[in-house]
């Protein structure tokens, strides 16, 4: 396997670098002469991510999570924002082409059906990338039956079967072994394991971190589970409406989280103790309408602490432990903010 | 990560996945060789193949089996009933031997039933690949202008556009061919923009792909089987039409064997031999029938849930 390893030099930057990412998406208009009502799907979203690092992200459906993916990719083009792969920027000059970003950066789908073609056989779905760069036909095919086998799938007895011949567990070690063929450095997992039944996506999981340790790969884990993202990963972010409302390590979130948000959604996880069983949902009612977010902070129209300043004020996303690189967007943890809650100087 | 908390869902160890619904002892047929074996073992499409290829090869050979001349008239042996001797399927009007004309006649009816089909692929498979993969403005422009045709019935266009060039094989041939590209690029381009759309393609071109060996790897494949199926429905609406144009003199003219003309010479016939009278309909009718039956075929041997 000649998986491409960051040389020694690079570890200090961060592997991949995204900056002020952003797209809305214009929708219908409701008057044929009316400006076009746009989505602001993804706004102003920033982070990195360490080689040898799972970044998890989480957040209700619909709050930018896999736009956000397919962002990074380029499978859709970002209105504004930089990535920077290893500290090159893609597009710049000296920086990174999309075909170079695309052999670094590699996808696996959520539904292990759909991604992948129904025509090929197993074999050639995965030789199908290498065989787009330029590899010969044999030597492809000859890739796709290792990566089987790294995926722990028989290429004797899969490599030639089709799609429908495999079970879900199955076809999604295929798509790993796809995303793996190009021999990527990080692999974002978009929902890749939340279609799959509990007990399989236990066993893709394994799979998934024994890949990490064995190829070294970084993870960009997107899934709205929140126990297993806090299994796989090492720093968490949160996203509301487009937004990244909460940033920081994983334990620093899931054990002491911050922003209202995100102590309602930990705190709407389902548990098995009769003795902190919560009576209401901590959370009520759907996010509101993205076409138009709410003014000032998005989350204030579900905030139990919101004031005038969260309505007039969009909160930016401030450390608020620098050390552990821990950030929140809120007006509680912003010194002189005017909310009531927060310090004073 | 060891020391991270384990949930209740993990079982031990990456195993490998053999514990997930063995599918042993499977053989490894690509998707067409599947569907070719299915369409063997269906009698009825097997039947209407048969059929076919005895219509198809009678009338590629038809030279050659000793037929009399189909445009060899006779005043002395007009009309002679079904079961004649010497003319099994007895005589027109003119007294030429309707055995022969139908055979010969197949040669006429058969090409002007395919060739406008295989035309109208070529040309609304292409604009409908290309409006279902590009998408947007171009998707617009082509898919509008098709609509315009669709403003008029096909027959009516057929006989607009055949009327104004003038008669003539070359004419219909055409006429045909210009009403068959339309629903031929719709349906390509609704096919196409739904397989576009799929997950494996992003991933396609996630893998960095260019367009072309997307299409050649992962459209094609997927689209044509749906579009083949529609044009084996459209061979026998050619038929049909091409007949029809024939019928009302746009088509084929005198005295050349071709069934719709046939239908039209001996009309005025009806009455006094009407089982003759039919027997060019009754043509078109079963070969018709028999691409419309094998489309159906095709389509549940492709069907099948992969």
């Amino acid at each position: 396997m000649n998986i491409a390893t960051a040389p020694k030099t690079e570890s200090a930057l961060p592997l991949l670098m995204v900056r002020n990412l952003r797209k809305y998406f214009a929708v219908k208009s409701d008057s044929l002469f009316g400006a076009r009502p746009m989505v602001q799907a993804v706004d102003d979203v920033s982070f990195s991510i360490n080689t040898g690092d799972t970044l998890g992200i989480v957040g209700e459906s619909g709050c930018g999570k896999s736009t956000t993916a397919r962002l990074l990719m380029h499978l859709i083009a970002p209105d504004t924002g930089e990535v920077w792969l290893a500290g090159k920027r893609l597009g710049g000059p000296a920086g990174v082409t999309l075909r170079d970003l695309r052999r670094n950066m590699q996808m696996v789908f959520q539904d292990s059906y759909a991604s992948l073609n129904p025509r090929l056989s197993v074999q050639d779905s995965i030789a199908f990338g290498p065989r787009a760069h330029g590899v010969a036909p044999q030597q492809a095919i000859a890739k796709a039956r290792e990566l089987l086998v790294l995926v722990g799938l028989e290429p004797g007895q899969f490599a030639r079967r089709y799609p429908h011949e495999l079970s879900g567990g199955q076809r999604q070690r295929v798509n790993i072994a796809r995303a793996l063929a190009l021999g990527p450095r990080l692999v974002i997992l978009d929902e890749a394991v939340s279609a799959l039944d509990k007990s399989v996506e236990a066993q893709v999981l394994n799979l998934l971190m024994d890949l990490k340790k064995n190829l070294q790969l970084t993870y960009l884990f997107i899934s709205h589970d929140l126990n297993v993202v806090q299994y796989v990963s090492d720093r968490v972010l949160v996203m509301y409406l487009g937004k990244v409302v909460e940033l920081g390590a994983v334990d620093a979130i899931y054990g002491r989280p911050r922003h209202p948000y995100t102590q309602a959604l930990l705190a709407s996880r389902p548990t098995m103790d009769p003795d902190i069983r919560i009576e209401k949902p901590p959370l009520v009612g759907d996010p509101p309408n993205p076409i138009n977010p709410p003014s000032g902070c998005r989350f204030r129209t579900r905030c139990a602490y919101a004031e005038n300043v969260c309505e007039t004020t969009e909160p930016a996303l401030a450390p608020c432990d620098a050390a552990a690189g821990h950030s929140v967007a809120c007006h509680m943890l912003i010194r002189n903010s005017g909310h009531s809650r927060a310090a004073n100087s | 990560m060891s020391e991270k908390i384990t949930l209740p869902l993990t079982i031990p160890g990456g195993q490998p996945a053999a514990a997930e619904v063995p599918v042993g002892g499977i053989a490894q047929r690509t998707y067409w060789q599947n569907v070719w074996r299915r369409i063997v073992r269906d009698p009825y499409t097997m039947a209407c193949a048969f059929v076919l290829l005895l219509i198809t090869g009678a009338a590629l050979f038809a030279p050659w089996l000793g037929l009399p001349d189909p445009t060899q008239s006779n005043s002395g042996q007009r009309l002679l009933p079904l079961v004649s001797p010497g003319h099994l399927l007895g005589t027109d009007e003119l007294g030429r031997d309707m055995l022969s004309r139908l055979i010969h006649g197949g040669r006429l009816s058969l090409m002007m039933g395919v060739t406008p089909v295989l035309a109208a692929l070529l040309i609304g498979g292409a604009l409908g690949l290309s409006a279902g993969f590009l998408g947007g403005r171009t998707n617009m422009l082509i898919m509008r202008l098709t609509d315009v045709f669709y403003a008029f019935p096909s027959i009516l266009l057929a006989v607009a556009i055949a009327g104004s060039l003038g008669a003539g094989t070359s004419n219909a041939l055409l006429a045909i061919t210009v009403v068959f590209i339309p629903p031929v690029t719709r349906v390509m381009e609704s096919v196409t923009t739904q397989v576009r759309t799929m997950d494996f393609v992003e991933a396609a071109r996630a893998s960095g792909a260019g367009s072309f060996t997307i299409i050649r790897i992962h459209i094609l494949g997927n689209v044509l089987g749906p579009v083949l199926v529609y044009a084996t429905v459209l061979v026998s609406v050619s038929i049909v039409i091409s007949a029809g144009l024939s019928f009302i003199g746009l088509g084929a003219s005198p005295p050349a064997a071709e069934w719709g003309l046939m239908l039209n010479t001996l009309r005025e016939s009806i009455f006094l031999a009407p089982l003759n009278a039919v027997l060019p309909g009754f043509m078109i009718f079963i070969t018709s029938m028999c691409f419309n039956l094998i489309s159906d075929g095709l389509r549940s041997a492709m069907d099948v849930r992969l």
